[in-house]
């Protein structure tokens, strides 16, 4: 069979299956719409919180990334699941108990004043805003390179299906598609990386692999595959694989700034308000972080294995002999080769082959021929270009796997876009329904018009992160993770941990703290990736990281306003002893 | 608790051993990730695990594998502390 109509089978089998769960789960009250009815099942709910935070980026770039950075992108792996650890001791249990819809709620309720939730709702809009528009775009890549589409009609053919059941459903039907989506995305991504570790490592189980010994076909005497992958990038010129990165400071800010950051996402915190109680959440918070370690404890091994695999197949070959996928690849714009020296032999080696991403001039290439590139051409000895998501999209390619294997990848892809797309929608739209009209607008609207308005807001909130999608402004996106983060780290963390863990802080306090910690931790931000092209970080703390100080300002200057100004009235500082207490969590309501 | 104490000692003793297993949870969480993966990563690469050099291993491998063992620990531990504060529930 064609690999199009293996495409075509898994796609469709996949996206019926999300319609008729949808169809059967929709939402008839906002009770439903916002949290589910609070009875989803901890177990149904970490694996519907797994899929909602593994993103099409994890999904596809992070292998990628680990292969290109090696000991380097440790701070990803740590940073997005170590932030679940704050999350679940730091933060859930008690909002749970609070029991009410959304993050604007308490942050508005615990420091008694609209201006806190006001800030609270934009921060939510924001970070779901810039990342949502990532999802669009992956999606879209997805769609265009499966069906051979422009990349809008991938946007549109994805945001609808997403507004279809996010839109309709609501939490309720989010959460069991999520479900199915994670059962998707959890073979996609093992799948492949098991059948490539009995090639290269002789084992079954990746995680061993990772610390095995390198058999594949051929190889003179076992060695440690670490050891050899070390020994290569050196060789060619690159730093070891498993060396530190020089700056150990920057390191661990961006490492904290994730892990904050992770605890401090609006749309991973409301996940857990759709269980039934305190205990039930320790539980569910469990389950989510064992099945994102099945796929974060698999993306490195994947990420080496593939780096090994690219290197044996590529460098110091012949073009004329290069692998299938190599041509098919360069094809799609994925690869490119230039021969500086014209021997025609591809050399891989540390450095760039030419600045920027590849242009192709399609009319002078010769048959047979590489695609020539008409960027301007770096003075490194390297030839091979690679775009690192390939290390995801054509691994089951390089090891020679069957072509439904290929199709499974690519449903998984989707499946991660589209789960996580599906979760921030509902945020924004009970941000902008629940916390701005009905709490500050609009007190007296209807249940009814009240899921009225999530959906028009979900439509209006799809329509601008399809439009981004479509037109990324330029490097936007990638830049924006640094935003979604450092925001998340400084406003929501810092400011939800006091309103839990002092009865002191007061709504002065909280404003003044959130303000100065979201305005330095922004200000650095868009000083360092819009303002000027300069690399010269103060203390080498790069963007990525700076949420991490942001979130110490607004800690020291929370408590010195605090300290100086009345404390909180006697039924807020009840309202915390309260939900210090788990017993009588009740359903989430949205009174 | 076999005596019954009065509602506001029950409740600050709760409270109490509720930020003790928070803490030591997050002083592991601490060690095992910033201290092994990041701090004492050079260190620790002297040793190894099978083929890997264990601080490496560990920012890669092993941190993620404790965050894991630690959330199902912090569960077990909190569902006794509010089984013997008479706070425990259904888990529904």
């Amino acid at each position: 069979m064609e690999q199009t109509t293996w495409n075509f089978i898994f796609i469709g089998i996949t996206f019926a299956v999300y319609i008729g769960i949808a169809i059967w789960s929709r939402a008839g009250s906002t009770k439903e719409y916002y949290t589910a009815g609070g009875s989803v099942s901890p177990f149904a709910n970490g694996m519907a919180t797994a899929a909602d935070w593994m993103s099409a980026a994890t999904f596809i770039s992070m292998a990628g990334g680990i292969a290109a950075a090696g000991y380097g992108a440790s701070k990803f792996l740590m940073g997005w699941t170590g932030g679940f650890v704050l999350l679940t001791t730091l933060m859930v249990p008690y909002l749970r108990k609070f029991g009410k819809a959304t993050v604007p709620d308490f942050v508005g309720d615990r420091f008694y004043s609209n201006g806190a939730r006001l800030v609270a709702v934009i921060c939510a809009i924001f970070i779901c805003m810039t990342y949502i528009m990532g999802q669009m775009r992956g999606v879209g890549i997805v769609f265009s390179r499966l069906f051979d589409i422009e990349i809008w009609m991938g946007v549109m053919i994805g945001g609808g299906i997403v507004f279809f059941y996010a839109g309709l459903g609501g939490m309720k039907g989010i959460t069991y598609t999520q479900v199915a989506q994670y059962c998707v995305m959890v073979f996609a991504y093992t799948i492949p990386v098991i059948f490539i570790s009995i090639i290269i490592t002789g084992n079954v189980i990746p995680q061993l692999g990772l610390i095995g010994n390198y058999v594949k076909e051929g190889a003179e005497d076992s060695q440690p595959l670490l050891e050899k992958i070390n020994q290569i990038s050196v060789d060619l010129g690159f730093r070891e694989y498993t060396a530190g990165t020089g700056n150990t400071l920057d390191l661990f800010c961006i490492t904290a700034a994730l892990m904050v950051g992770t605890a401090g996402l609006p749309h991973v915190i409301v996940r857990f308000f759709t269980v039934k109680s305190v205990k039930a959440v320790r539980k569910s918070a469990f389950w989510t972080l064992s099945f994102i370690a099945i796929i974060y404890l698999t993306a490195p091994a994947l990420g080496m294995f593939a780096r090994t695999n690219f290197i044996e197949e590529i460098n110091e070959k012949k073009y004329q002999n290069a692998p299938e996928w190599f041509v098919n690849w360069e094809n799609q714009g994925m690869i490119a080769w230039v021969d500086k020296n014209n021997d025609g032999i591809m050399q891989y080696r540390a450095g760039n082959v030419f600045t920027g991403k590849p242009t192709f001039n399609d009319t002078d290439r010769l048959e047979n021929g590489p695609r020539l590139v008409t960027n301007e051409i770096d003075s490194s000895t390297n030839e091979v270009y690679y775009d690192k998501d390939i290390i995801v999209l054509a691994n089951p390619e390089m090891a020679g796997l069957p072509k439904w294997v290929i199709a499974l990848v690519m449903a998984g892809c989707v499946a991660a876009a589209l789960s996580t797309a599906a979760g921030l929608l509902l945020v924004l739209s009970t941000s902008i329904s629940h916390d701005l009209m009905k709490k500050i607008i609009k007190p007296d609207i209807s249940d009814k018009q009240e899921i009225r308005y999530a959906r028009i807001a979900s439509f209006g909130a799809l329509v601008i992160a399809a439009y981004f999608g479509i037109n990324p402004p330029s490097s936007f996106v990638a830049k924006t993770v640094a935003f979604a983060f450092g925001l998340a780290a400084s406003s929501f963390f810092p400011t939800l941990i006091m309103g839990i863990f002092s009865k002191r802080i007061n709504k002065e306090g909280a404003i003044a703290g959130m303000i100065s910690g979201i305005g330095f931790t922004l200000s650095y931000i868009i000083y360092f990736q819009f303002w000027t092209e300069s690399k010269d970080y103060w203390m080498g703390i790069s963007p990525e990281g700076i949420g991490f100080l942001g979130m110490i300002i607004n800690f020291v200057v929370a408590f010195l306003v605090s300290a100086v100004t009345p404390p909180p009235p006697q039924e807020v500082q009840d309202m915390v002893e309260e939900i210090r207490i788990p017993k009588g969590s009740g359903e989430a309501t949205h009174h | 608790m076999t005596n019954p104490a009065a509602p506001t000692t029950t409740k600050s003793n709760y409270w109490k051993a509720n930020l003790s297993i928070t803490f030591k949870i997050l002083i592991i969480w601490f060690v095992v990730s910033f201290g092994c993966g990041i701090l004492f990563k050079e260190e620790l690469d002297q040793f190894s695990v099978g083929g890997a050099p264990l601080g490496f291993w560990m920012a890669q491998q092993g941190s993620i594998i404790c965050f894991v063992v630690l959330l199902i620990t912090y569960s077990f531990l909190m569902n006794k502390l509010d089984q013997k504060h008479g706070y425990d529930e259904e888990e529904g």
